[in-house]
C-alpha cells in the first residue's frame, strides 16, 4: 500500500475503506476504546469536563520540525491544558483528497500517534472523507479534558499587579511555514509541542496561575490584546525582554515580518502574581519545551490602568501601544 | 555621539518648532516600532510622506492591471501589498481574484521567470511598481527576458523617483523643516541627489538607517542644522556618496525618464521611469495612466501624503476606514501611513 494514492473508493464505507482504517489508523492508535470499534466512545468522565475543536489544513502536511498529524494534537490538547485541563480524549476526524499518497498519510498517523503517547491522551474515535481536489491531508479533530477540583484558569482572571510570562522564543512555526512555502534555505524549525509537562509542573507546584493562554494564530500583540480585554486591565510589556532566535530575528527582518504577529504552535503565555513569578520561570525553564521561558512584564497596578490595552516600552526607551494583527502580514516591497 | 545624550536633546528640545517628514515607508514602520514619537519634545512633529510605492499609484493604474487581470489565458505577478489597492472603483485584485482570474503573489520580480518558462503559452505580467531601490531589480527582470528571448512575461511599470516629489512637495510650500531621507532609495541613488533641493530650500537631510537608535540620531543631525541646506549621511555603512552606479546603469539601459502620476499628487515632472521604445515588447501599457480618481471621494490619501493633515486628522480614518476595509491606499500597504498610525495606535498628541 505504500506507493498507493488516496482513490474515491477509499471513502466508499465499504471494504476499501475497511482496509485503509485497519492497515493505518487501527495500528498507530489501537486502544481498548477505539479497538470497540463502536459507533461513539463511551469514556470515564467526572466533575466538569473541559472541550475544544479545531481544524488543521497546514500547506505543507510536513515541514522542518513536524507534521499536520502532530500539529493536530498539540493544537487540541494545549488548547484544553490552557484552562487547566488534564487532557484526555482525542477525536480526530480526515478529510483526504484523493491523489493524496498513503505512505504521507501513513506518516502522519504515526506522528499523531507518538504525539498522543507524549501528550498523555488517547484517541478514542476517528472518522475518514476521501474527497475530490489535489491531494492535500485535513484534519479535524476535538479534544475533552477533565478540570481538576479547584483550578479556574481563563483570560479573565488577569488582575492587577500580576506578572506575564512567556514560555518561549516568538515565531519559529511561522518562519518554518513560510520557508517551506517559499522555498528559502533556513533551518528554522517549527515549534509545534504539547505543553503537558509544563502546564502539569506549574499547577503541581502550587501556584496560583490566573491566565494561560497558547500563543498561536495572530502572534503575542494579539493574545496580549485580547488578555487585556478580558481581564480589561492595561498589559506594559518589555519589548527587549520578548524572547526572539537569532534565525527568525533575521529572516523577519528579511522579509519584514514582525515575530510579535507571528504565530507559535508550542508556546505560551502565563500570567500569575508577582511574587510567584520567579519560580513559575523557573519550573517553566525546567519543563519540557520551556528552556527559553521570560518574564516580559506585567499588569499594571489599578491605579495606573486607564483602559484595556497593551503598552510596550521599546528597547530604545520609547513607548507605544501594541495593537491585535491587523491585515494578513504581507511582506514589505522595498 | 552618547545616545543618551542624543534623547535628552531631542527631548528637552525648546527650539522653533519643527516638522521633520520621512519619505520611506520603512521608516514610518520603525518609527511606529520603537515608539519614536514618545522621545521627542512636543516641539519636533514627525510626518509622513510620500514613501509607500503602493501607495502613491493612481487609480488609472490599478484599473489598468484589473483590465489586465480579466484577459484569458493571463496571469498577474505582484508584491502582496498590490493585491487589496482600490483603483477607481472600490474592486481590487483581490476581488478579481475572488471573480476568477489569476494572481499571483511573489517576493522577488525575478519569481516570474520559472513561472513563466513552466507555461509558454500564458502571458504574465508583473505589477512593478517601486522606486529607486525596487528599479534596478526591474532592469535585471528585463535584461534576463530580453537575452533569453522569452515573449511571455511584461512589465506595467510604475516606477517613480524621490528626488522630484520632495522637489514637489517644497514648491508647493508644504511646511517641512527637514528631511529624514529614504536608506534603501539612498543606497542605490547616493547622497548628492538631495544637495540641489537642499540648498534651494535652505533645508537639511539626513539619510538614516532604520534601528531605532540611527533614526534618534538622524533626527539629532537635522534638528542641530535647522535651516541649513545640508545632506548628511548617518548610514555610511550602507550608503556610499555615489550610490551604486552599476544598477543605475543597467536599469538606465532599458528604462528613460518620463513624467509620473502620483496618487493625490497629479503628474510631477521627470518623476517617472518608463521601457524605452526600443523595449515595448516588454511592455503592458504603462504609459499614459494620468487618471486619478478617489474611490471614496472623501478619501484624504492627498492630504496625508503630502504632510499637510495626519492619518488620524482624515474624516474617515478609523470610522469607514480601516485595514479590513481601506477607502484608500495608505490605509492598505504595510508601509502605508495610515495603516502605520491605525495597527499602532498611534496618536502623536
Amino acid at each position: 500500500m505504500t506507493d498507493e494514492k488516496i482513490m474515491m473508493v477509499h471513502g466508499s464505507g465499504g471494504r476499501a475503506t475497511g482496509e485503509l482504517i485497519s492497515a493505518i489508523f487501527d495500528k498507530e492508535f489501537s486502544n481498548p476504546v477505539l479497538d470497540a470499534m463502536e459507533d461513539a466512545a463511551v469514556v470515564e468522565g467526572a466533575g466538569r469536563i473541559a472541550m475544544t475543536t479545531d481544524s488543521f489544513v497546514v500547506t505543507p502536511a510536513e515541514f522542518r520540525g513536524g507534521d499536520i498529524g502532530r500539529l493536530s494534537i498539540c493544537g487540541t490538547v494545549n488548547d484544553l491544558l490552557m484552562r487547566g485541563a488534564e487532557p484526555k480524549y482525542i477525536t480526530c476526524g480526515f478529510i483526504l483528497e484523493e491523489g493524496a499518497e498513503i505512505a504521507l498519510l501513513k506518516r502522519i498517523v504515526h506522528s499523531m500517534a507518538e504525539t498522543a503517547k507524549e501528550a498523555g491522551v488517547f484517541i478514542v474515535a476517528g472518522d475518514t472523507k476521501v474527497v475530490n481536489g489535489h491531494g492535500e491531508i485535513y484534519i479535524n479533530t476535538a479534544g475533552v479534558g477533565l478540570v481538576p477540583e479547584g483550578v479556574d484558569i481563563k483570560a479573565s482572571n488577569a488582575l492587577p499587579g500580576d506578572a506575564i510570562l512567556v514560555s518561549g522564543t516568538m515565531g519559529d512555526h511561522h518562519a518554518a511555514i513560510i520557508s517551506e512555502r517559499m522555498q528559502i534555505d533556513t533551518d528554522i524549525a517549527s515549534d509545534n509541542a504539547p505543553l503537558l509537562d509544563m502546564v502539569t509542573n506549574l499547577l503541581d507546584a502550587g501556584l496560583h496561575v490566573h491566565v494561560l493562554r497558547d500563543i498561536t494564530r495572530g502572534g503575542l500583540g494579539t493574545v496580549l490584546n485580547e488578555l487585556a480585554e478580558a481581564s480589561g486591565q492595561t498589559f506594559e510589556i518589555e519589548e527587549a525582554a520578548i524572547p526572539v532566535s537569532p534565525k527568525v530575528k533575521d529572516f523577519c527582518g528579511l522579509l519584514g515580518l514582525d515575530p510579535l504577529y507571528m504565530g507559535n504552535e508550542g508556546k505560551l503565555v502565563c500570567i500569575l502574581p508577582e511574587d510567584e513569578a520567579d519560580e513559575a520561570l523557573s519550573v517553566m525553564k525546567h519543563s519540557a519545551y520551556g528552556q527559553q521561558a521570560a518574564r516580559i512584564g506585567k499588569v499594571k497596578d489599578a491605579a495606573q490602568t486607564t483602559s484595556p490595552v497593551v503598552i510596550s516600552k521599546t528597547a530604545i526607551g520609547g513607548e507605544r501601544i501594541i495593537g491585535i494583527l491587523e491585515g494578513e502580514g504581507l511582506p514589505r516591497i522595498c | 555621539m552618547d545616545i543618551n545624550a542624543v534623547k535628552e536633546y531631542l527631548r528637552s528640545y525648546d527650539g522653533p518648532d519643527m516638522n521633520i517628514m520621512e519619505v520611506c515607508g520603512s521608516h514610518t514602520a520603525a518609527i511606529a516600532k520603537n515608539g519614536i514619537p514618545s522621545l521627542l519634545s512636543p516641539k519636533i512633529h514627525l510626518l509622513s510622506g510620500p514613501g509607500c510605492p503602493v501607495c502613491v499609484t493612481p487609480s488609472a493604474y490599478v484599473d489598468r492591471l484589473l483590465a489586465l487581470a480579466g484577459e484569458p489565458g493571463t496571469c498577474i505577478v505582484t508584491f502582496g501589498d498590490l493585491i487589496r489597492v482600490p483603483g477607481s472603483t472600490p474592486k481590487n485584485l483581490s476581488a478579481a481574484r475572488g471573480g476568477g482570474a489569476r494572481v499571483e503573489m511573489v517576493y522577488s520580480p525575478m519569481d516570474i521567470i520559472p513561472m513563466a518558462e513552466k507555461e509558454p503559452a500564458t502571458t504574465f505580467i508583473f505589477a512593478a511598481v517601486g522606486f529607486e531601490t525596487t528599479a534596478p531589480v526591474y532592469g535585471l527582470l528585463v535584461d534576463t527576458l530580453f537575452r533569453n528571448h522569452m515573449t511571455n512575461v511584461k512589465l506595467l511599470t510604475a516606477v517613480k523617483t524621490m528626488p522630484e516629489v520632495i522637489d514637489c512637495l517644497m514648491e508647493q510650500g508644504a511646511p517641512i523643516d527637514g528631511f529624514l531621507a529614504p536608506g534603501h532609495v539612498s543606497v542605490v541613488t547616493g547622497t548628492e541627489v538631495y544637495k540641489p533641493i537642499a540648498e534651494r530650500f535652505s533645508i537639511p537631510f539626513g539619510v538614516s538607517g532604520f534601528s531605532g537608535e540611527e533614526i534618534l540620531l538622524s533626527l539629532y543631525g537635522i534638528v542641530k542644522v535647522r535651516g541649513q541646506g545640508k545632506v548628511m549621511n548617518f548610514y555610511p555603512s550602507v550608503v556610499k556618496k555615489e550610490g551604486n552606479p552599476k544598477a543605475r546603469a543597467l536599469f538606465d539601459t532599458y528604462f528613460e525618464r518620463a513624467d509620473a502620476c502620483w496618487r493625490g499628487l497629479g503628474k510631477i515632472a521627470g518623476s517617472g521611469r518608463v521601457l524605452k521604445e526600443d523595449y515595448s515588447a516588454f511592455d503592458a501599457g504603462s504609459r499614459g495612466l494620468d487618471e486619478d480618481h478617489k474611490a471614496n471621494a472623501a478619501c484624504s490619501c492627498d492630504k496625508v501624503l503630502m504632510g499637510k493633515i495626519r492619518p488620524y486628522d482624515c474624516p474617515l480614518y478609523g470610522k469607514v476606514c480601516t485595514p479590513m476595509n481601506p477607502q484608500g491606499a495608505c490605509m492598505v500597504s504595510t508601509e502605508g501611513s495610515c495603516f502605520s498610525y491605525f495597527s499602532n495606535h498611534r496618536t502623536d498628541r
